[in-house]
């Protein structure tokens, strides 16, 4: 963003840069820097909160005011705890013969359904895989989990994009099941750490590494700390 | 998994250093029309999707609101845009700076970039400077930029 800041700067155009990486904005020194200590993913701070957001937009318009080069910094910080998962009853188990994530899969669509209809697909199925295919992608999956090698597995694209349609579907359908504005990060944490699906995609993401696959088909499955 | 794990692994990525900085003196905000561009790769879901490396820019209309997320990277929270696009593209907020005569105008085209980027010289030197221009024509003073 910073970079591009320089660019449309020396264009004739006046720019507001908002960064939530301090190093990274404070190195790449835009002209008019804004470093929010937000998490990654919300440089706005709160969704569904119009006077936060106000409040972010208030400070950065206000740079436009200086009259050479500014950095500064958003006085209010929202820190992520690591700790906080979405709140969501997955549906009980339905039918016994299919593999777990697979029926948990298929369990979710209403939640997925209604969460679409109420919010708009903005992060759900759509890339490569449709929430119809969701269940036959996370098999390909379930296959690569269990030692068959990657391309053999009928994954129906790039892996990590496959992924992100998964996660996505399982992100879009949890707001969906939870009856409260889930905190950063805490749609992922719940996929990947309390969804049968999400483990899945974890075990085939450590097949593949195992299995000595190059590291970028594989690493980008699921957030680079895992 | 939290925030500061992934600011951590991601904090020493090589970054480009400018030796100089450009600086545009803006008209009165009262007067400037506002654009927003994005890192998010955000677009309408008839547009493209982003590829991998994408260096190119997505045009988004302010008249629509059915913008989807197109990043390719995992290492960033997505449920904040999924609840409120505003979370990362402002347009209602600046909508309602436009109708209290804070800002001139909303700009009715906005631009989203992919912001997982390695190799910076294609934005720098190309889709960069077309984006620029393509808002400059559309009589735009002031760029709000926004990642992910």
């Amino acid at each position: 963003m910073s970079t591009l800041a320089h660019v449309f700067e020396a264009a004739g155009l006046a720019t507001v840069a908002l960064g939530s990486q301090r190093r990274q904005i404070e190195q790449t020194a835009p002209p008019r820097g804004l470093w929010c200590d937000f998490p990654l993913g919300r440089p706005l701070g709160k969704p569904n909160d119009p006077e936060f957001q106000h409040r972010v937009l208030h400070k950065a318009l206000g740079l436009l005011d200086a009259t050479e080069p500014v950095f500064a910094h958003f006085d209010e910080a929202i820190v992520d705890d690591g700790d906080e998962v979405v709140a969501c009853t997955l549906p009980p188990r339905h039918d016994p013969s299919l593999h777990p994530a697979i029926d948990e899969a298929r369990g979710i669509r209403q939640a997925y359904d209604r969460a679409v209809e109420r919010n708009g697909n903005r992060v759900g199925a759509q890339r490569v895989v449709g929430a119809d295919q969701v269940p036959e992608a996370i098999e390909s999956l379930i296959k690569v989990a269990e030692g068959t090698e990657w391309r053999r597995a009928g994954i129906p694209g790039i892996p990590a994009r496959v992924v992100q349609d998964i996660r996505g579907y399982y992100e879009t359908a949890s707001l969906g099941l939870a009856d409260h504005a889930p905190g950063a990060w805490s749609g992922a944490r719940w996929f990947y750490d309390n969804t049968e699906a999400g483990q899945v995609v974890l075990a085939a993401r450590q097949a593949m590494a195992d299995a000595g696959v190059k590291h970028p088909v594989w690493f980008y499955m699921a957030p680079g700390d895992r | 998994m939290a925030d500061s794990d992934i600011k951590a692994m991601t904090s020493d990525l090589e970054t480009p250093v400018f030796e100089s900085t450009s600086f545009t003196t803006p008209p009165p905000l009262s007067e400037a029309t506002v654009a927003i561009v994005t890192s998010a790769s955000l677009h309408h879901p008839d547009d493209d999707d982003f590829a991998p490396n994408d260096t190119g820019y997505r045009v988004l209309s302010a008249g629509r609101r059915d913008y989807v997320l197109g990043h390719w990277s995992p290492n960033f929270d997505t449920m904040g845009f999924a609840l409120d696009y505003n979370t990362v593209f402002p347009i209602d907020r600046l909508d309602e700076l436009a109708s209290t005569g804070t800002i001139g105008a909303v700009a009715d085209e906005h631009l989203s970039y992919a912001g997982n980027q390695f190799d910076l010289s294609g934005v720098r030197l190309d889709s960069g400077p077309a984006g620029a221009a393509y808002l400059k024509k559309q009589g735009v003073d002031v760029v709000i930029f926004t990642p992910v």
